[in-house]
């Protein structure tokens, strides 16, 4: 410490004290608005399948490695001082490499604290992230062709997105096919961003905390309530 | 002209002994970098990941003790792997004792030995005062902060495992946070990093109080007061207690010590050897 054991005066006591009080302080309150600054993560950066959500994943990862090691894709990275991900931290890019979506999940298998949850046994239960349209005017099927690039990748196809047939409005008798991600299922593994044709993809995997909303817990929704059931089986029972 | 550091030793016991310690510490630094290097350069997977988390040979897990209590007091309890791997770091340094990790292991060492040769070569003297109690403040502040926060805080910029993740991960901007380092070393303090600054030193020192490997001043009747030891030694504040009390211990009983063996090295009386008991000083 500051503080030794030598004589002193109760005065140069109390005065190192406080000086180390306020060092302390002012290291601490610098490191800490820090942390929190750098804990968002940048929204083209994805952690591993099965990180904690990533206030707990910000405790509990050692920064080592080891799953960047086992990725037999080289997908996953280690962030670096000023890299999109906090420094250490495992990430990666779905626009550069998606996550191939290992049956036996090596990455989770080689984490040592726990960061990577090892209760995901899985891969399909991965929720690395959520894969949404970010921009209609840039999707070719949206614009009336047959991309269908994202669908046809999809490990989940015709789970994590759907085709869905709509008129196309800009021509009377042509349909177009939109791509739909169902949020439930989709895993994040970028493979839709990764195969997406545009220039810039028009389909982007988010962090699920950046993708995602919430209804309020008090919102009733009708076709969920009690009423709506018996209305339902009231009807049923009419008409048969 | 002025005499560089530890050449009277030099001329007296050849360039081998007065600069044993120094070349099996860069052997030790380098070959353990080296382990870790085979398997992402080579395929020779004999240890993975880095200092914080590794595995040798796909079966040993080793975790770092610092980190480890970090991501404790943030509040996660670790898997398996994780508490063996911290038992059995916590095990060898406990034995070896002192701040083994800091001058044998840490990688960032070499960085502020070069700033320090590069100090005594171009007598660089101007050093910012900085109480060298000042690391064990930061490493209390950096164990608090886990506990308010919920993160590991101190891993977001540690240049310690910034720079061994560096060199086996890739060092991005990394290598700006270590140039910082380096400059801090050579013109604003000396010794800053490692003698004043680094938290992570003063948690190995305090791991390491119970010290099966000491340096022993066993024939400080030789001494010449030629300064040397002095002037090359890290935490020169730890030498003045065997060398120039007049306590009867010879032993350098501070937990500053990194057991370095340079004073070893550059004494050309042989007053330093290293030895295993602490309490009675045999070799």
């Amino acid at each position: 410490m500051a503080i030794q054991l030598r004589k002193r005066t109760r005065r140069q006591f109390i005065y190192s004290m406080a000086r180390a009080g306020c060092v302390a302080g002012l290291s601490g309150s610098l490191l800490a608005s820090y942390a929190k600054q750098s804990s968002s993560l940048a929204a083209s950066s994805l952690r591993p399948p099965g990180a904690l959500p990533e206030p707990d994943f910000l405790g509990a990862c050692s920064r080592c490695g080891l799953c960047v090691q086992a990725c037999p894709y080289d997908t996953l990275k280690l962030a670096s001082w000023l890299d999109e991900a906090p420094n250490g931290t495992p990430y990666f890019e779905a626009r550069d490499v998606p996550c191939e979506m290992c049956d036996h999940i090596p990455c989770v298998e080689a984490c040592p604290t726990g960061a990577l949850d090892p209760a995901l046994d899985d891969i399909d239960d991965a929720r690395m992230g959520v894969a949404v349209i970010v921009d209609r005017e840039s999707c070719l099927n949206l614009q009336g062709m047959r991309c269908d690039v994202c669908y046809r990748v999809c490990p989940l196809i015709d789970e994590a997105i759907t085709l869905e047939m709509r008129p196309n409005p800009r021509q009377e008798h042509h349909a177009l096919f939109e791509p739909v991600v169902n949020p439930d299922v989709c895993t994040g593994c970028g493979k839709c961003e990764h195969g997406c044709i545009p220039e810039d993809p028009a389909i982007k995997v988010l962090p699920v905390a950046q993708a995602r909303g919430k209804i309020h817990d008090h919102f009733q929704l009708y076709y969920e309530s009690d009423q709506a059931k018996e209305a339902e089986s009231a009807g049923s029972g009419v008409e048969s | 002209m002025k005499r560089s550091v530890g050449s009277k030793s030099r001329e007296s016991h050849g360039f081998w002994y007065a600069n044993r310690f120094l070349i099996l510490r860069r052997f030790s630094q380098f070959s353990i970098l080296a382990l870790f290097l085979l398997g992402p350069l080579f395929g020779l997977w004999i240890m993975r990941g880095n200092l914080s988390s590794s595995r040798i040979l796909d079966t040993v897990p080793l975790t770092d003790p610092f980190v480890f209590t970090q991501i404790v007091l943030s509040g996660h309890v670790p898997e398996i792997n994780a508490i063996i791997g911290v038992v059995l770091v916590v095990f060898f340094y406990m034995l070896v004792g002192g701040r083994v990790f800091c001058s044998w292991v840490c990688p960032v060492n070499m960085i502020t030995d070069l700033a320090g040769w590069l100090r005594r070569k171009y007598s660089i003297n101007t050093t910012s005062k900085l109480d060298s109690g000042f690391r064990r403040v930061l490493l209390v502040t950096v164990l608090l902060l886990p506990l308010v926060t919920g993160y590991v805080v101190w891993e977001l910029v540690n240049p310690v495992s910034l720079m061994h993740r560096g060199i086996i991960f890739g060092m991005g901007y990394g290598w700006l946070m270590l140039l910082a380092l380096f400059l801090f070393d050579l013109f604003i303090v000396r010794r800053g990093w490692c003698g004043h600054v680094c938290p992570m030193g003063a948690f190995y020192a305090q791991l390491g109080r119970k010290r099966a490997l000491v340096i022993d001043a066993y024939q400080r009747d030789q001494c010449d007061d030629c300064a040397d030891c002095y002037l090359v030694c890290p935490e020169p504040q730890v030498l003045n207690q065997p060398l120039k009390s007049k306590s009867d211990s010879t032993i350098v009983s501070s937990i500053d010590c990194t057991n370095c063996g340079r004073c070893i090295d550059v004494c050309e009386p042989k007053v330093f050897r290293f030895s295993r008991d602490p309490d009675t000083g045999q070799a």
